[in-house]
C-alpha cells in the first residue's frame, strides 16, 4: 500500500459513551487525509454511517472452539476441571461444550489424555474493508448474542497499515475491549464532555492509557456546558487539552444525519490538521 | 419482584439520566448500576456505602524467574500473546491457566487477583447495588453478575417490588449479563443515524433473549425526522413507545448539582416528559 504520510497510529477513546469519539475520529481522518480508519467499536460500529464505504469486502471472524469426540471420551472430567471459563460440562456419560463461554485458549485439547478433543472454527462476527474518499475503512461487527468483542477487535487491527497514518476509533468504557483497541498506538486522544459524568469516566480511562504508556491528549467536546472539573483534572495531571469543540446545534444536527461536520463547516478542517501537528509535536 | 434494565446500544444517549429519574419517582425499588467500567449512577443518587466486597476475577499467571529455564513452551502456547521475555503481562493475561499446567518445570504460579469491588449502599430513594472494575480488567460480565446477585438478594430480603438496572453501552459480554432474567428492557435512543443503527442491534439482542423492549426517544428535537422514523420502526415491530424527551440544558445543570433532573427542577420540560413516561411505564409494569 502506498502512502504519503509519516507512519502514525492515533487512537480515539473516551471512557464515557456518547462524548464524540466517532465525531472526532471520522473528522480527523477526513481532514488530515489519513490512510486508514479502523472502527474498533465492534459492538456498535458507526464510522461507516459517515463514510459510506464502497468496494466493500467482508470476512468472517472465527475463533476455535473444542469439539469432543464421544467415541474417544472416557468422561474423566479433566477438561471440565481445567476450563477456567466453565465452557465444558461433563456429567455421567454426557459431554457438553458451551461455545459462547469458550475463550479459545486451547487448554482442553492439550489436557485431554484420550486425544478426544479437536478444535473447530466458529464464526462470532465479521469485518468489512472498504474505501471512502481515499481512506481505507475497516470495521468489525460482533454477531448478536455473542459476548466476546476482543477477537473481532484483533481481527480489525490485523489490517493495520503499519506504514500509514492510521486513526482508530475505540469502544467506550475502560475494560478489556478498550485495552485491546488502544494498545500499540502511538498516541491517544481522549474525548470527554465537561460534566461530572465525563470527568468521572475520563479519570478511569486516562489511568488505563497511562498504564499502557501511551501519550495522551484531551479533546473537550460540547465545550461550554457543565462545569470546570475536566479542566481542573487536566491541569492537575498535566494532561494537555488539545482541542475544544463547542456545543453547537449545527454540529449535533449534522451528526444526527450521518454527515461529517467538516464537510459542511470546512473552517474546521485546518483545526483538525493543527491537532495532528500538536500530536506530532507532543510525541517528539 | 420485577427486574428492568435500562439500555441504549450507543453510549451517552441518557441511560443514567433516565435511571436516576425513575429511581427518584419509584416507591419501593432497588437500584443496580451495571455499567461497571464507566459507572455514573452514584453521581446522581449519592449513595452511602454500607458494605464493600472484593471482586475476584480469574487468576493471573506469574513466572518465577528462579525456576524458569526459558524453554519457551509458555510463549508458544499462550494464545493471548501475554508472555514476553519470560514475564507475564497481567493486562493481557486472560487467566486461562494453559501456561501454568504445561510448564515442564512448574515455574508458573497462578494467583488470585482482585479485579474490582462491589458495594451495597443506601440512597435517599432506596438501596443500591454497584461496583467498580479495576481499570483495564477483564471479566466485566462477571462483575455485572455479582452486582445483579447482590441486588436481587437484597430486594427479596427487603420486600422490594422492583429492581432498576442501569446497563452499559454495547451488546457484548457486560450487556448480556445485565439482561439475564429480566422482565423487560427500556432502550433509550437519540434520533441520530448512529443512535438508530445501535437501537436496532440492541433490539435484536433483546429479541434473541426473548425480552420485551420499551423505547424512549431522548433529545428528540435534535432531529424530528429521525424521531418519526424511530417511532415508525417501533410501531411496525410492535415495540411499546414510552415517549419523547426534549433536549434540555437543565439535565446538565442537574448533573452538575448531583441530582436527578426530576428532583432538581420538576417543572423543567425534560422532567415533565420523564414524569409522564414513568407513569406510562409503571402502568405497564402493574398490568403485566
Amino acid at each position: 500500500m502506498t502512502t504519503t504520510n509519516n507512519p502514525l497510529k492515533i487512537v480515539v477513546a473516551s471512557g464515557k459513551g456518547g462524548t464524540g469519539k466517532t465525531l472526532v475520529a471520522v473528522n480527523l481522518a477526513l481532514s488530515v487525509n489519513a490512510d486508514q480508519l479502523l472502527d474498533c467499536d465492534v459492538e456498535e460500529p458507526n464510522d461507516h454511517i459517515f463514510l459510506n464505504p464502497v468496494e466493500t469486502k467482508n470476512e468472517k471472524v472465527q475463533i476455535l472452539v473444542p469439539e469432543i469426540d464421544e467415541n474417544k471420551c472416557t468422561y474423566c472430567r479433566k477438561c471440565a476441571e481445567f476450563c477456567q471459563f466453565n465452557a465444558l460440562f461433563i456429567a455421567g456419560e454426557t459431554a457438553m461444550v458451551f461455545k459462547e463461554l469458550c475463550h479459545s485458549c486451547g487448554g482442553c485439547k492439550l489436557i485431554c489424555p484420550e486425544d478426544a478433543i479437536t478444535e473447530k472454527p466458529r464464526a462470532i462476527g465479521e469485518i468489512t474493508v472498504g474505501k471512502s474518499e481515499g481512506i481505507e475503512l475497516v470495521y468489525g461487527k460482533l454477531n448478536i448474542g455473542e459476548a466476546l468483542a476482543v477477537p473481532i477487535i484483533s481481527a480489525v487491527k490485523e489490517h493495520i497499515n503499519k506504514e500509514g497514518l492510521v486513526v482508530l476509533d475505540s469502544p467506550p468504557g475502560t475494560a478489556c475491549p478498550v485495552v485491546e483497541s488502544v494498545d500499540g498506538s502511538d498516541y491517544c486522544i481522549m474525548v470527554t464532555e465537561p460534566t461530572p459524568f465525563g470527568l468521572h469516566d475520563l479519570e478511569v480511562a486516562a489511568e488505563v492509557v497511562m498504564q499502557l504508556g501511551i501519550p495522551l491528549g484531551i479533546v473537550v467536546n460540547f465545550a461550554g456546558i457543565g462545569d470546570r472539573g475536566v479542566y481542573d483534572f487536566c491541569d492537575r495531571r498535566n494532561i494537555p487539552v488539545v482541542m475544544e469543540i463547542p456545543y453547537d446545534r449545527r454540529i449535533a444536527e449534522l451528526y444526527s444525519k450521518g454527515i461529517s461536520f467538516t464537510a459542511e463547516m470546512p473552517e474546521w478542517k485546518p483545526r483538525f490538521q493543527e491537532l495532528l501537528n500538536t500530536i506530532r509535536a507532543q510525541i517528539k | 419482584m420485577k427486574q428492568i434494565t435500562i439500555l441504549s446500544g450507543k453510549g451517552g444517549t441518557g441511560k443514567t439520566t433516565i435511571t436516576a429519574c425513575f429511581a427518584a419517582l419509584s416507591e419501593n425499588a432497588l437500584f443496580a448500576d451495571c455499567d461497571v467500567d464507566a459507572s455514573n449512577l452514584h453521581l446522581l443518587l449519592n449513595p452511602t456505602v454500607k458494605e464493600t466486597m472484593d471482586f475476584k476475577g480469574l487468576n493471573v499467571a506469574k513466572i518465577d524467574p528462579t525456576k524458569c529455564i526459558e524453554c519457551g513452551k509458555c510463549v508458544e502456547l499462550c494464545r493471548f500473546n501475554a508472555i514476553e521475555d519470560f514475564k507475564v503481562d497481567p493486562i493481557h493475561c486472560e487467566g486461562c491457566k494453559v501456561c501454568v499446567v504445561n510448564c515442564p518445570v512448574e515455574a508458573i504460579e497462578f494467583n488470585e487477583r482482585i479485579c474490582g469491588h462491589a458495594y451495597i449502599s443506601e440512597t435517599k430513594y432506596g438501596p443500591m447495588s454497584h461496583a467498580r472494575l479495576t481499570p483495564g480488567m477483564e471479566n466485566s460480565g462477571k462483575l455485572v453478575t455479582l452486582v445483579r446477585q447482590n441486588a436481587s438478594k437484597l430486594a427479596e430480603e427487603m420486600g422490594k417490588d422492583l429492581v432498576l438496572v442501569d446497563g452499559s453501552p454495547g451488546i457484548g459480554c457486560p450487556v448480556i449479563a445485565s439482561i439475564a432474567n429480566i422482565e423487560a428492557a427500556v432502550v433509550v435512543v437519540e434520533p441520530t443515524l448512529s443512535g438508530i443503527h445501535d437501537l436496532k442491534r440492541a433490539v435484536e439482542l433483546l429479541d434473541h433473549f426473548e425480552i420485551a423492549p420499551f423505547v424512549i426517544v431522548n433529545k428528540f428535537d435534535i432531529n424530528e425526522e429521525n424521531t418519526v422514523d424511530i417511532e415508525k420502526y417501533c410501531t411496525e415491530d410492535n415495540i411499546v413507545l414510552l415517549g419523547r424527551v426534549p433536549f434540555d440544558p437543565t439535565v446538565t445543570r442537574a448533573m452538575v448539582q448531583g441530582l436527578p433532573v426530576v428532583e432538581f427542577e420538576p417543572n423543567a420540560v425534560s422532567s415533565k416528559a420523564i414524569i409522564k413516561i414513568w407513569k406510562r411505564f409503571s402502568d405497564h409494569l402493574l398490568n403485566d
